[in-house]
């Protein structure tokens, strides 16, 4: 086989080493053999999330470290303002997707790779999907997307009897960096601390007091965020949001905070300051995304070969003045919003007739739930739905109706999951509708 | 410690049997948004407009203080709450045009906690309730109106007035406010 032939290569004489021999530092359940070679050339697929800074390292590193089938996906094009540390890009690719870009480039230049790119949101892909992974990686720069996959990964967790099946779990490795610092974490959604669990540690967006903008500036940023938060939706220039991307918005901005610096004598205002401040942005350096992303990438190698016992599970790495690095366990939250629940499972008898009265009745008045004032959302095709909730009086009278339709009636499919929130229980529950007469006709 | 190798020979042989499709899942913003409108425990001063009871991200809060300098005055904002939620706070603008040293001419509104003091575990109840105390406590010490709060802090009865007058429709100083009086 094809396959067989390319793990005999020289090629990969160097992972031999690690993967075929016992060793002093090996964990403890290591098995060497023969075998894990092949499984990481050609049955670990592995999912980059993001093309940017380090996901060009990660796509390097990664490919380079055996993972042929890899699956890169970002939604963003190439600007010009990457190149200096986007290495897998050129001047000719600007304006093209960084997936798409980064993926030909490593097909081209690394022999008998998958890389396999996707030019779109992580949003646009559904479980199907995510579950194809053995792993995840992250690159990115975003808390929303980082808390979307998150809360996909945990989704995806199947239990049997209350107990999480092992199977079901798909390794998260999530990098970050932010100028001369970054983190490097591995989750395993289910068992250690998720995003969500440690969402304290995302520094919230830097933001001044309104009044301060309004009245007392002293900084040039708070005449940046001036014209950004009151001058912007007042002339509505461009009669459309504020785009950070837009050279003509930001022009706009930065005209306007230097005629405010100007009038409180605040210098330092330049037209850079002011693409920060509007994308809030904060400077990239090549060499921290490289240690983090080589980080990341040797954490995948462990996890998937089970060769040495993975991080546990927080890295922190400063490079501003010498080099510190600090690992400690970020601990799961009991009450987190995502991972400490669960799934409920309510068996349907026929969803032709249960009504949803019946199962509001049901949480409300069975042992195992007393909840006092439920409150019932769910998603349809995408949607958010509210099905029934009495503590909001507009609410409660436009949703009463629903009470006395049946499950098929309200589109409710077998599977869906609804939301409950209730003053009992500090979290919202998912409750997972399990039809037992599956084949119902829905509408 | 999970060994993953294992673990996935078996995956590939009794393959899970895929769940319904591929409907979205709730993100962690919608199901905490759920819980804090299911829990929404308003003063008696406030009420809630939901435009589409489907969509809890966005609605209005109208205040009615039954006391103070704005007692009788009909206060709408409007929240919206974004995909960020907790970790961001919702944002909240001022519909009514008011005199008032917090808030200015564009509906924007100087409340920490809409800010620099958000934190994700403080609930829409938490700002419900900072709103209302704006209207009970102006304070001209944080002024985004800066006319009203040297007033405020200069004569409290001039203020008083100004706000009357404000609240009945009419100018003060060089502005028109629409009446809004319930
Ligand atoms: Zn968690």
């Amino acid at each position: 086989m094809a396959e067989c032939h390319e793990a005999d290569q020289k090629r990969w004489n160097n992972l031999r080493k690690v993967l075929e021999r016992a060793g002093p530092f090996c964990h403890p359940e290591f098995e060497h053999d023969s075998d894990l070679l092949t499984f990481i050339l050609t049955s670990c697929p592995i999912l980059i999330i993001g093309a940017g800074g380090l996901g060009c390292e990660l796509l390097k590193d990664l490919v380079l470290m055996g993972f042929q089938q890899i699956h890169i996906i970002d939604m963003d094009t190439i600007d010009l303002s990457n190149l200096n540390r986007q290495f897998l890009f050129r001047r000719k690719d600007i304006g093209c997707s960084k997936a798409e870009v980064a993926a030909a480039f490593i097909n081209k230049r690394v022999t008998n790779c998958q890389i396999i790119p996707h030019f779109c949101k992580i949003q646009d892909k559904d479980e199907s999907f995510y579950r194809e992974f053995c792993m995840i990686v992250c690159g990115l720069d975003s808390i929303v997307a980082r808390r979307w996959i998150n809360g996909m990964l945990v989704s995806l967790l199947e239990y049997e009897d209350g107990v999480l099946k092992t199977t079901s779990i798909i390794p998260l490795v999530d990098g970050g960096t932010e100028g001369f610092k970054g983190n490097a974490r591995v989750i395993l959604p289910g068992m250690s601390a998720c995003v969500e669990c440690t969402l304290d540690l995302y520094p919230p967006q830097i933001t001044y007091p309104l009044c301060t903008i309004a009245n007392t500036p002293r900084l040039p940023e708070h005449c940046i965020e001036y014209a950004k938060v009151m001058l912007w939706p007042k002339e509505n220039p461009f009669n459309v949001p504020l785009d950070g991307d837009d050279p003509q918005h930001t022009g706009w901005i930065y005209e306007k905070s230097l005629e405010r610096a100007l009038e409180f004598n605040i210098p330092g205002v330049t037209y850079r300051l002011v693409q920060g401040v509007i994308k809030n942005i904060i400077p990239a350096v090549a060499s921290t995304n490289a240690v983090i992303a080589g980080i990341c990438a040797t954490e995948v190698f462990k996890i998937a070969t089970n060769c040495y016992v993975p991080l546990k599970n927080y890295l922190v790495f400063n490079d501003v003045d010498g080099i510190y690095t600090y690992t400690y366990e970020a601990e799961k939250k009991e009450n987190c919003l995502v991972c400490s629940q669960i799934p409920q499972t309510l068996t349907i008898p026929d969803p032709t007739k249960m009504k949803l009265k019946e199962i509001i009745a049901l949480f409300t008045e069975s042992s195992q739930y007393q909840m006092k004032s439920p409150g019932l959302t769910t998603m349809i095709d995408g949607k958010s739905k509210t099905l029934y909730m009495s503590a909001i009086k507009s609410i409660e009278e436009r949703t009463r109706k629903n009470l006395n339709k049946t499950l098929v009636e309200l589109d409710l499919r077998d599977g869906c999951e609804i939301l409950v929130a209730d003053a009992t229980s500090p979290n919202t529950m998912v409750v997972r509708l399990n039809y037992l007469s599956a084949d119902v006709e829905m509408k | 410690m999970i060994k993953l190798f294992s673990l996935k020979q078996q995956k590939k042989d009794g393959e899970s049997s895929p769940r319904s499709g591929n409907q979205k899942k709730a993100s962690a913003a919608q199901l905490r948004i759920t819980k804090d409108i299911n829990e929404l425990n308003l003063p008696k001063t406030c009420n809630t407009e939901f435009p589409d009871p489907d969509d809890l991200l966005t609605f209005k809060l109208i205040i009615c203080p039954d006391e103070g300098f704005y007692k009788l005055g009909r206060f709408v904002f409007s929240f919206k709450v974004g995909p960020n939620y907790p970790h961001e706070p919702p944002k909240v603008k001022c519909e009514t045009q008011v005199y008032h040293p917090n808030i200015d001419l564009q509906g924007n509104v100087c409340l920490n906690i809409l800010r620099e003091d958000w934190k994700p575990v403080l609930t829409i109840n938490s700002v419900v309730y900072g709103l209302q105390y704006l209207f009970l406590e102006p304070n001209p010490e944080d002024p985004l109106n800066k006319e009203a709060a040297e007033v405020l802090a200069s004569n409290r009865r001039v203020f008083e007035t100004n706000v009357q007058k404000a609240m009945r429709g009419g100018y003060v100083g060089g502005t028109y406010f629409e009446r809004c009086l319930k």
